[in-house]
């Protein structure tokens, strides 16, 4: 396995809190890293140091062996690393299929317009949003905004995407489906970076877990190895009967 | 292009506007509609950056007011031929929006609206102070210029059908914008810059560009206007109640739709013709321009194109 993304002693600090704190850690092509931390713990922050939002105040970040340290987020998406965001961003007054013409028209394939349109409803119809694709996106649900962010994303045909809590504010039926969605992502070979709160999703859904803690790394593992953790169940899981649940469903 | 109904609503905009005052030699109705074409032409050139991506510019006059001082100025002393001049006021003025652009698209929001005055204010006094340009008491061109089109009255018709053509070249700018992935980009920016950006618009480039390309025909209306004048003075040519009526034009037609702008603009126009000749009303349009503006952003923020598209939704498959 070669390494599609290398975060290598990444820092950045807003005042005097260290968000990130000297954090590396390496994905491997086509799997599924999970990201987890109490709030605050600088999951979003980091997500935004690694497509250019923010410039990272020290360390480097490679992608697919290029160096993206602080390059512009329109480059990085160019270059077939596409995000969501935690909170939904629609381009409101735009229809489903317009919002996930913009991920394909400026994303790794670079289409043309006319060419966009068909990728735009390909990605659409594969989150669900298929009876939906001419309804402005104001006037989606959250449930369905939550689709429109993985499905622009997806429009782009990126190499690796970084999910934001995707299933946060859904119901149990919701969050079955994205998680259906998801696991037909990995299928088609897109590594994946995932942030997320659902314990038993997460554990699920991950080949391996980074665990962060006040910006640093607190552990890194298995699944399993993770939720069984003593410094993991004290910062974050809580209750070691959760985390004997929890080592139990995992996949490894 | 050519088989959507759209580029024959506009060649049909524009082949009306030729040819109405040149049957029967209607020169008085030609002089009504010179102002119809420059607002029109000023008014779709301001709506890909106000209607499109969102930015509210209030000194685009800024561009109009420029190409007619180059343009009289290079007819002027280095007697250029009008072509020549206009053609390269129109392209020093899209070069300097563009370094103008890329310094202040920084801004958002009322930022940018306020730079945008700074923009028009600043190059305004700047002519007044320029002694080449006359400083504030202007240019004026002798009326030897006209010769060249065989005389002021045939001159005065070859100057409407050159404001015609740019007319109609605006039109089909803002519409062939916007079904670019260039106008995707641009609406993109207009809803959520910042989510654009991650989508991979490349933001910065893309509004820069818009701010230059759609400086250059509004340049050129400004040349050929003052040229059909033969004077220009920085009061006249760097008029921010002009730029402002432009916003409550598009404001009325409905911003970010290609119809809109071009239809409020003929709208506004003729009743600012009529208050500008009414005994009640002389110098009161700007006062029922204001008035206008707070009702359609109170009650019709998308403008008559809204209100239309609502009442008979098909219609926007044919007027953009």
């Amino acid at each position: 396995m070669t390494a599609i993304l290398e975060v290598q002693e990444v820092g950045k600090s807003f005042g005097g809190v260290r968000a990130v704190d000297r954090l590396s850690f390496v994905i491997e092509e086509r799997e599924i890293l999970g990201l987890i931390g109490p709030n605050g713990a600088g999951k979003s922050t980091l997500f935004n140091l690694i497509n250019g939002v923010f410039r990272p105040d020290a360390g480097r970040v490679r992608f697919c062996g290029a160096d993206i340290t602080g390059a512009s987020p329109h480059r990085v998406a160019r270059l077939g690393l596409a995000r969501t965001h935690q909170i939904v961003q629609p381009l409101e007054a735009m229809t489903v299929l317009e919002n996930c013409a913009v991920g394909a028209c400026f994303g790794r394939e670079n289409l043309p317009r006319a060419r966009a349109q068909e990728a735009a409803r390909e990605a659409a119809v594969f989150v669900g949003l298929e009876d939906r694709l001419d309804t402005p996106a104001a006037q989606l649900t959250i449930a369905g905004k939550k689709r429109l962010e993985l499905a622009r994303a997806l429009a782009a045909q990126p190499l690796l995407l970084l999910l934001d809590e995707v299933l946060a504010g859904l119901n149990p039926t919701e969050v079955e489906r994205m998680i259906g969605v998801i696991r037909r992502l990995r299928e088609r070979g897109i590594t994946i970076l995932i942030i997320e709160h659902l314990m038993q999703a997460i554990m699920s859904l991950s080949d391996r877990i980074v665990v962060l803690n006040y910006g640093k790394r607190l552990a890194e593992g298995t699944p399993a190895s993770v939720a069984n953790d003593p410094q993991v169940i004290e910062a974050y899981l809580g209750d070691p009967a959760l985390a004997r649940e929890l080592a139990g469903k995992t996949r490894a | 292009m050519l088989r959507r109904p759209f580029f024959w609503v506009i060649a049909l905009v524009v082949a009306v506007f030729a040819a109405a005052p040149a049957i029967g030699n209607n020169v008085e109705l030609r002089e009504s509609l010179v102002l119809a074409t420059v607002y029109i032409t000023l008014a779709t050139n301001l709506n890909v950056v106000l209607g499109y991506a969102g930015y509210v510019n209030f000194g685009s006059i800024v561009f109009f007011g420029l190409g007619g001082y180059l343009c009289v100025y290079l007819m002027g002393a280095p007697a250029w031929p009008l072509p020549v001049a206009l053609f390269a006021a129109g392209a020093a003025v899209s070069l300097l929006a563009l370094v103008f652009g890329l310094g202040i698209l920084r801004l958002r929001g009322a930022y940018f609206a306020l730079a945008t005055i700074g923009v028009n204010e600043g190059v305004e006094a700047f002519v007044e102070n320029f002694t080449p340009f006359g400083g504030s008491s202007g240019l004026y061109l002798p009326v030897t210029m006209f010769k060249p089109l065989g005389g002021p009255m045939a001159a005065l018709w070859i100057v409407y059908f050159l404001l015609v053509a740019i007319m109609g070249a605006s039109l089909y700018l803002s519409y062939a914008v916007k079904r670019s992935k260039f106008g995707l980009g641009l609406l993109a920016i207009g809803q959520n810059e910042d989510a654009a950006q991650v989508l991979g618009v490349p933001t910065r480039r893309y509004k820069a560009l818009a701010y230059s390309l759609t400086a250059f025909l509004p340049a050129l209306a400004g040349g050929l206007y003052f040229f059909k004048s033969a004077f220009i003075q920085p009061s006249d040519a760097f008029d921010l109640t002009f730029s402002t009526e432009a916003i409550v034009i598009i404001m009325l037609g409905g911003q970010g739709t290609v119809t809109g702008p071009a239809l409020g603009a003929y709208l506004y126009e003729e009743l600012r013709g009529w208050l500008l000749t009414s005994d009640t009303f002389s110098n009161f349009q700007l006062v029922i321009a204001g008035s206008l503006l707070l009702i359609i952003v109170l009650f019709l923020p998308g403008g008559l194109m809204g209100w239309l598209y609502g009442r008979w939704p098909r219609l926007r498959s044919l007027l953009e």
